[in-house]
């Protein structure tokens, strides 16, 4: 009993414990994706055409945003929140009131024949407008567009509108094209 | 009762390490794959704004970026507090755009193209007249998809 060695840890299981650790964080990590709002610019204006035909004031939802970041929708001052509401009832229509756009019928695949509005969206916006106001108002009329799909997806296919197949979101996207247009900004407030 | 004795005599002993390659990979794993490569110092401060419709940027070699904001703190007595465009790695005017964007686009494979992204990532608190004028810039050099870079907003109800 003079010299005992002492009993070696078993470290057989660390690599387990180490592989554990491994895919824990590989699980929890993410990785940095950039997002953001996609949106198309109109091609640029070659100059000297003619200029288009002028839209008819009910189709037109104007939105115009002031360097102090204070909203105007159809010439009435509106808090953010109330403006995707006011952008849905503007592309819907759904009682057919005079002042709201006109519809047309037009063949849609997979839905039929479809009224569709013929409404745009105006938004103006100030050079002193401040950057995160402006993209809230696209962020709410860009909400306003998907609440729309993604309730028409529901009704006709009891699906979410991401889990369409490729047809299927042409056609939703077909009868509520989103149609927004920018202006030229305007320097009021200067900067 | 010779039971309890007094046991390390000679030595202490050695410290079990063969579990530190394990370490080590792990270590290892979890740096190649948290780390994202920067290709830019920016030098300008960027706060993204906030949004919740957001759609992720999917294939990275597709996206152009252009960065506006203040100029950080050692640039600024060269460059101003005034909002400023930085591209790939130094300030730059709006008039640049045009050939920066020519350049990003050459160096694309051609069938890639058409589905070239420009991502703004601007500053929550830069006014829309910078903005405007990139998007002016943009309009002309014909890279009309553009992805305006926010965070997920938190929403509270």
């Amino acid at each position: 009993m003079g010299k005992r060695e002492i009993p070696e840890v078993n470290a057989g299981s660390t690599a387990d414990i180490a592989f554990l650790l491994l895919i824990f964080f590989l699980v929890t990590t993410t990785m940095d994706t950039d997002s953001g709002l996609a949106r198309m610019l109109p091609p640029p204006v070659p100059e000297e055409t003619v200029a288009p035909p002028p839209i008819k004031e009910r189709n037109v939802f104007s939105v115009l945003l002031n360097s102090q970041n204070q909203l105007l929708v159809e010439g009435e001052l509106m808090d953010i929140s109330e403006l995707k509401e006011a952008a849905k009832e503007f592309i819907e229509n759904p009682l057919n009131a005079d002042n709201l756009p006109e519809k047309k019928e037009i063949e849609v695949p997979i839905f039929g024949v479809r009224e569709v509005t013929k409404g745009v969206i105006s938004l103006q916006n100030d050079r002193g407008t401040q950057y995160q106001a402006y993209l809230m108002v696209q962020n709410e009329l860009q909400a306003a567009y998907t609440e729309l799909r993604e309730d028409l997806a529901k009704r006709k296919f009891r699906k979410s509108y991401d889990e369409l197949d490729e047809d299927e979101q042409k056609a939703v996207r077909t009868v509520y094209p989103q149609k927004i247009s920018e202006a030229e900004p305007k320097n009021v407030g200067g900067n | 009762m010779a039971k309890f004795r007094k046991k390390n005599k000679g030595g202490q002993p050695a410290i079990n390490t063969s579990s530190l390659p394990d370490i080590v990979f792990m270590l290892l794993f979890f740096f190649m794959v948290s780390t994202t490569m920067k290709e830019v110092t920016l030098k300008v401060q960027i706060k993204a704004p906030e949004a919740t419709e957001l759609a992720k940027l999917e294939k990275k070699s597709l996206v152009t970026y252009i960065y506006v904001g203040v100029p950080s703190k050692q640039y600024q007595n060269l460059f101003g507090t005034e909002p400023r465009i930085q591209l790939n790695d130094q300030f730059a005017t709006v008039s640049d755009i045009q050939s920066y964007i020519a350049q990003e686009r050459d160096a694309m494979k051609e069938s890639d193209q058409p589905k070239m992204t420009t991502s703004i990532k601007a500053d929550f608190d830069c006014p829309m007249g910078v903005i405007t004028d990139i998007k002016q810039a943009l309009r002309k050099a014909a890279a009309l998809k553009i992805n305006y870079s926010a965070r997920k907003k938190v929403e509270i109800n």
